[in-house]
């Protein structure tokens, strides 16, 4: 019973984090029809420019700040400038998005050197909680918390703002929207900023635990893409679904089999699409 | 202005005849190869800076003649590694190749060594097959082999430690397979027991599926990890409070200073062995790790001392031929025989299989001035890669596998 407690929240804790990579992702796919492979790039570099924050002012809170600051520009610039130029061909935005992983990988490494580290824990949340005979770590449970808060205020925008409304109009039929005045180009701008800026926050968020290193852009990337795809390509619902059953999976499927811990990561998502080949959520 | 320029090239041809008959001999090229790119990025460049500081120390000369340095980027990737090498041997021409870093790079090369008859040093390729039963006769070991540690280590724990149960935890591949076989034998044999084997594949970075089952009813936890994967276990390992609970030991890499300065104190107190130390207080080691400090500003790694302590090996050899190294079997008994007395880790031989008899310390990480090192508690002099079995009857078991 401890053991199942116990795992339930690890996966509950690998939801979290996925759930704050996948979100950005499916929401830039779902309005730019773009498959962003430096989506985990966005994730590296937040950790690192929140580290280099931490090094010179100690507070947490500020890297964070400054990490979504500076990667959701990043993020904006890269649409802007660059991506929106291939509006309609999604294999050359690909490569486009390829090129930069790789430009911010070497980046990374010129800048920041290869050597791995991790964040420091937000003060009072390094030790564990104890009940009974489980013991799970605070931090964890914070960062369950918190991506939880991030989902229902992404929902709301989503349901209850008129931004969200356009978004989801843009979702729907990108052309329609943009003839009802809808300023298509810098709402796919926002969004794709957005979407950066949340997988710099989650960077910042696994930072304590799972720290930055050179890699870790591609360790992170296929899981959220199995998030995505069994989720439904483009459904913030189908983000906060997926990311439950991956990181059960992964978690389940790495404590029991570990030999299968790939298989037992794909095996979910070639069932899932081939019942429904849109994702959980994801719409013809 | 047709006469300036006939009496230019002129001059420059004089100026090459002239400069021709002073360098009869022309430099000695040394290939290099390490990834420079990719994850392994970091210990590659470590690896370099520690030959990049040899070569500034002796001024590019040995032997009477200039050293020349040829390095390129493996990207870790064992057929990168192979086409980089072809180009070093094949057209540049190197006298000597050094460097790898992954078993596998290890591995893949080794065939092509031996046809092209070309000396290689591993400084830190620890495969044990390389000196053992798939050994090559091109290949010069100066590091150590995964398990060469892990023997004492492992009659250490039962014996000083007093430890009777433990469960180990190690990276799946190679590297792990050799380090846990060899603590394992000789824990076992004096009687202790390895009652839980946890394996997690290299892809691993949130360990806690296999926190949560270890055994809360072992007397220690033997752990083997490296670079980012040794930052995030040490961390897990306190987060789910076991760093209280059950005393943790493991291998030389799971606390090495390539990872060791970006530790907190959960790291404290963990007992590993391995063949160098930062913290060991010799003259030879003392003057390294200064060195090395003053011109990376970092900590030396035991990366930075096997490349450093593998160019003086190299450049013992060349010493002792003179410079003469165009003879590659010449070459190669020079480099097998040289002894070398005054490395950062110590005194270091080799045995006839071509890998290093040298010390193994077991090292326990302490806070000193307010940085964690690795205090040398204990050591076991002159450790052969057969540790105290005899080689033949060794080498007829089987390569230590999960």
């Amino acid at each position: 019973m401890t053991y199942l407690i116990t795992q339930t929240l690890n996966g509950l804790f690998s939801a979290a984090l996925l759930f704050l990579i996948a979100s950005g992702l499916t929401l830039a796919f779902g309005v730019m029809r773009i498959v962003n492979i430096a989506h985990g790039s966005f994730y590296m570099l937040g950790v690192y420019v929140a580290y280099s924050v931490v090094l010179r002012t100690g507070s947490l809170l500020l890297g964070a700040l400054a990490a979504i600051v500076v990667v959701g520009s990043l993020g904006f610039v890269m649409q802007r400038f660059f991506l929106r130029r291939f509006g309609s061909d999604p294999l050359a935005q690909m490569m486009m998005t390829m090129g930069f992983a790789l430009l911010f990988r070497d980046g990374a490494l010129m800048i920041w050197g290869g050597d791995a580290f991790t964040l420091q824990y937000p003060p009072g949340l390094s030790g564990s909680m104890e009940a009974g005979e489980v013991v799970f770590p605070l931090y964890r449970l914070f960062v369950i918390f918190v991506a939880g808060l991030v989902g229902v205020a992404l929902w709301l925008v989503n349901e209850k703002t008129l931004i969200g409304a356009r978004l989801r109009a843009t979702v729907d039929d990108p052309e329609m929207a943009s003839a009802t005045g809808i300023n298509v180009a810098l709402l796919s701008g926002l969004v794709f900023a957005a979407g950066a800026g949340l997988a710099a926050f989650g960077g910042v968020m696994g930072g304590p635990i799972l720290g930055g290193y050179a890699g870790i852009d591609f360790d992170l990337l296929p899981l959220a893409f199995v998030v995505v795809i069994v989720g439904g390509m483009g459904s913030l619902k189908g983000a906060v679904a997926g990311s439950v059953v991956v990181g059960m999976i992964d978690n389940f499927g790495k404590a029991l089999v570990p030999e299968l811990s790939y298989f037992t990561l794909f095996a979910p998502m070639v069932l899932v699409l081939a019942i429904r080949p849109r994702g959980l959520y994801g719409r013809a | 202005m047709k006469k300036l320029q006939c009496v230019v090239v002129a001059a420059l041809l004089v100026a090459g005849v002239l400069l021709q008959g002073q360098t009869v001999e022309g430099p000695i090229r040394i290939g290099f190869l390490v990834p420079l790119s990719g994850p392994y990025a970091q210990n590659g460049r470590d690896i370099l800076n520690g030959f990049l500081l040899l070569l500034d120390e002796i001024g590019y000369r040995a032997g009477g003649r200039e050293i020349q340095l040829l390095a390129e980027d493996t990207e870790g990737i064992p057929a990168v590694a192979l086409t980089k090498a072809r180009k070093l041997v094949e057209s540049d021409g190197v006298h000597l190749m050094a460097g790898g870093l992954l078993s596998s790079t290890g591995y893949a090369l080794a065939p092509y060594i031996d046809s092209m008859q070309i000396p290689m040093v591993y400084p830190v390729v620890s495969a044990d097959d390389l000196t053992q039963r798939r050994g090559s006769k091109w290949i010069v070991r100066t590091g150590y082999t995964g398990s060469q540690p892990n023997h004492p280590f492992g009659d250490y724990a039962y014996h000083t430690l007093g430890y009777r149960t433990i469960a180990t935890i190690a990276l799946d591949y190679s590297f792990g397979w050799e380090s846990v076989g060899g603590f394992q034998r000789t824990f076992e044999e004096a009687g202790g027991r390895v009652t839980q084997q946890m394996w997690t594949p290299v892809s691993v970075h949130d360990f806690a599926p296999y926190l949560a089952q270890i055994s809360r009813n072992v007397d220690a936890v033997y752990a083997l990890f490296l670079g980012r994967a040794t930052l995030q276990f040490m961390r897990q390992y306190e987060e789910y409070g076991l760093k209280d609970r059950i005393p943790l030991i493991g291998a030389g890499t799971t606390t090495d200073e390539h990872a060791l300065p970006f530790m907190g104190d959960e790291a404290l107190g963990v007992i590993t062995a391995l063949h160098y130390s930062a913290a060991l207080d010799s003259p030879a080691n003392r003057a390294f790790v200064s060195a090395y400090r003053a011109r990376y500003n970092k900590l030396a790694s035991y990366y930075a001392e096997s490349m450093y302590s593998g160019g003086k090996w190299v450049i013992a050899a060349i010493e002792a031929l003179d410079g003469q190294v165009d003879d590659r079997e010449v070459l190669l008994n020079a480099l097998r025989a040289a002894r070398l007395t005054d490395l950062p880790r110590g005194s270091v031989e080799l045995d006839a299989y071509g890998n290093p008899i040298e010390n193994v310390y077991v090292r326990r990480v302490d806070r000193v001035n307010g940085e964690l090192q690795n205090t040398v508690i204990d050591t076991f002099p002159r450790v052969s890669q057969f540790w105290n079995y005899n080689p033949a009857e060794y080498l007829a078991q089987p390569l230590y596998a999960r």
